[in-house]
């Protein structure tokens, strides 16, 4: 019987078209929809489904950010997990948070709540960082299991198989560990109209990564963020002669 | 897949296609827009029942292109069949015999979107989609929303007068559509083209080209009245027990959401399972429910809204009418769901032949036709199921089967539509007439009216060009 604790990451919306601020210091936000990191919701499914499984006696969910972190915390709470922690840092300062401050607090967290096991979303996909889970794993100590497609429960501990270039690999790991979810893992459910109104009565806590002890100052400086290049638009050619003449013109064949 | 629905039509008394005018239309066009093979893909239905036998597609780039076409074509006496998405559903895009097809998929450009006024001028052969797209970069979006929206052409939409899942909220397309510019038969163009709301001066004769599948005038161009896109947009889906709680469910909808109401779906059991055992990809939120609705609400304010939502389904639960379901304003998951509502017309035809109807029925009788139909049909139906758009009383009766089954097509017609004309219902809520339910027409129209239509029929195109075999039999 073991504790899960899931980290949800409050990003924009994946059906979001993003755009760059005009002074190219980030993205915009204000006014932008937000969801849970799509990882994150494979990672708190499958922690759920560790718990409907009997072998998870408690699914907590943690977010680390502004205020409204809170909101995916409370979809988590919808889908099952029992109860949230909101580690709040302002947004100024969490504009530059990054993935070594996010694993210092997960780690204090899993050892304050007695966690067995971590499980992360593999990466988020507004910084496509994927490196929260093992630094986590690694300012604990604990082994880890990254981009996992399965796992199950042995005696000794977990058998994972993880998705690499390729194929698959299988693994064995004891516990406690740290594990990271990839997009094959499960398929998260809807929150259900029940569940939703539950997971208001559910305890959310609320601390500072002051109050755990771990130092936030930013150890980066956004220089500037840039739009990608736009796709040029390709043109008609009559047959495959004038096809060829233009490749060649362009210095392609 | 059969066309036997098609071997019995008597052509018309119309020319022959011959080298010289192929020769006339490739000078006129250029050879590549003046197609003579692989032409299968414009012979054939969106439902692969009706199958034509075109030799010659036509694809003009400008109106003058449009006009010359036809003029030459009406002095001629060749027939021509208007072509957009070709995502119809009762054969109006088809050609029946050998038909010239006129494809307006080149006229594919939006003129202009005001942001400030709302109104957007289109070519007829834009894609439903790209068009929204256009009006979503400067904070609009197109009235009209459809499953075919990445295929159909705002051209055949407004032609058909289609309706779809937002009917509910922005009316239908008589209301939206500001002007249209119209190639008559004989190639003159006819220009009512309105950049106004308001505009009583004559007889609204736009109204003739909106929802006349392109039987009096090819549309080429139109202008519309865009809303602002909506900043907040909810979904609900749930679970219902039986058909009269999602009556109450509806008047609830309508009571406690009114004003941010954007679509209210109705969904059955066969219906939806049969999209989910056809698409893995799917996810539903609930099963084991008979009836399900998919209800959306899109506002200014998302917490408000969100607050209304939620206490519509509370209190929903609270009275016992609403099972279980889901809720989210998260872009993402508006999509994932809608796409459910989406497939389930595809999922029907994956794999099987159906029988589509698309009927208006008051809401009280609306879903027993379903139970009837299933009765009369028996075990030579896989599938009949019903969905639709419950706050428009639209109702898309579906009848599945393994293949064309000439057993089920007598249970099935002309009984469907006597049934719709007992209620008073119309036997065509959005779909159109087309080709497949002209003899069928007078079970929603009076003869005097039908009278009047072929008279109006010959005034604008006395040789009979235009889409003939359609909607007038």
């Amino acid at each position: 019987m073991a504790r899960v604790l899931v980290g949800v990451k409050r990003v924009i919306d994946y059906a979001v078209k993003v755009r760059v601020k005009p002074d190219k210091t980030g993205v915009v936000t204000q006014g932008v929809k937000h969801s849970m990191n799509p990882f994150d919701e494979i990672a708190v499914e499958e922690a759920v489904k560790l718990k409907e499984k009997k072998l998870a006696t408690e699914v907590i969910a943690v977010s680390v950010g502004p205020t409204q972190s809170q909101e995916v915390i409370r979809t988590a709470l919808a889908m099952g997990a029992d109860r949230g922690v909101h580690v709040e840092v302002p947004a100024a300062e969490y504009e530059l948070l990054q993935p070594i401050h996010v694993s210092k607090i997960l780690a204090k967290l899993a050892l304050d709540e007695k966690a067995d096991l971590v499980i992360l979303g593999k990466q988020a996909i507004d910084d496509d960082a994927n490196q929260t889970a093992q630094m986590t794993a690694a300012v604990l100590d604990w082994p880890q299991g990254t981009f996992c497609n399965k796992i199950e429960k042995t005696d000794a501990g977990l058998t994972i198989t993880r998705e690499i270039d390729g194929g698959l690999e299988t693994i064995k790991t004891k516990t406690p560990a740290v594990l990271s979810a990839d997009l094959r893992l499960n398929t998260p459910r809807y929150a259900t109209l029940p569940n939703i109104m539950k997971a208001k009565k559910k305890p959310l806590k609320k601390v500072t990564a002051k109050d755990l002890g771990v130092d936030t100052t930013p150890r980066i400086e956004v220089v500037s963020v840039e739009d990608p290049p736009v796709r040029k638009a390709g043109a008609t050619v009559a047959d495959v002669d004038a096809l060829v003449a233009k490749l060649k013109e362009g210095g392609h064949i | 897949m059969p066309s036997q629905i098609t071997d019995n039509v008597q052509r018309g008394n119309y020319a022959t296609l011959t080298d010289k005018d192929v020769a006339f239309f490739e000078h006129l066009l250029g050879k590549n827009f003046a197609l003579t093979e692989d032409l299968e893909g414009y012979n054939i239905c969106f439902l692969k029942r009706i199958r034509g036998n075109s030799k010659l597609v036509l694809k003009p780039g400008t109106t003058a292109e449009v006009s010359a076409i036809l003029k030459y074509c009406n002095e001629r006496k060749l027939a021509v069949v208007p072509q957009g998405g070709n995502t119809g559903l009762v054969g109006g895009s088809v050609p029946i015999c050998d038909e010239i097809v006129l494809s307006l998929a080149r006229l594919n450009k939006v003129l202009s979107v005001d942001e400030v006024t709302g109104i957007a001028v289109v070519e007829a052969g834009c894609i439903l989609e790209n068009f929204d797209q256009k009006a979503r970069d400067v904070g609009l979006t197109v009235p009209l929303d459809l499953g075919a929206k990445a295929s159909c052409h705002i051209g055949g939409n407004v032609s058909t007068n289609a309706g779809g899942v937002r009917v509910v909220r922005y009316g239908n397309l008589h209301g939206s559509v500001l002007g249209v510019e119209a190639v008559l038969a004989n190639g003159q163009v006819l220009d009512l083209m309105s950049n106004f709301k308001k505009d009583n001066t004559g007889y609204h004769m736009k109204h003739l080209f909106i929802g006349s599948e392109g039987t009096l005038g090819v549309v080429t161009k139109l202008s519309m009245l865009c809303p602002h896109s909506s900043k907040a947009v909810n979904v609900a889906f749930i679970g219902l027990n039986s058909f009269d709680d999602v009556l109450k469910t509806f008047v609830s909808a309508k009571r406690n959401l009114g004003e941010i109401l954007s679509s209210c779906e109705l969904i059955d059991e066969r219906a939806l399972n049969t999209a989910l055992e056809q698409f893995k990809f799917l996810n539903s939120p609930i099963s084991g429910y008979p009836f399900y609705m998919l209800i959306e609400t899109s506002g200014s304010n998302g917490d408000h809204d969100e607050d209304k939502i939620n206490q519509f389904i509370g209190s929903g639960m609270e009275r016992g009418e609403i099972q279980d379901g889901t809720v989210t304003g998260d872009p993402g998951k508006v999509q994932e769901i809608w796409k459910i509502r989406e497939m389930v017309p595809l999922g029907l035809i994956e794999k099987s032949f159906c029988f589509k109807y698309d009927i208006s029925l008051p809401l009280r009788d609306f879903y027993n036709i379903v139970d009837v139909m299933r009765e009369r049909c028996g075990p030579h139906a896989t599938v009949v199921c019903g969905y639709g758009h419950l706050g428009d009383s639209n109702l898309h009766l579906n009848v599945s089967c393994n293949e064309f089954n000439d057993e089920i097509y007598k249970r099935v017609e002309p009984f469907v539509y006597e049934y719709t004309s007992k209620l008073k219902g119309s036997i065509s809520a959005e779909h159109g007439i087309g080709f497949l339910k002209k003899d069928y027409l007078h079970y929603s129209k009076d003869p005097v009216a039908i009278g009047w239509m072929r008279d109006m029929k010959k005034l604008l195109d006395p040789n009979g060009i235009l889409n003939p075999y359609k909607v007038l039999n």
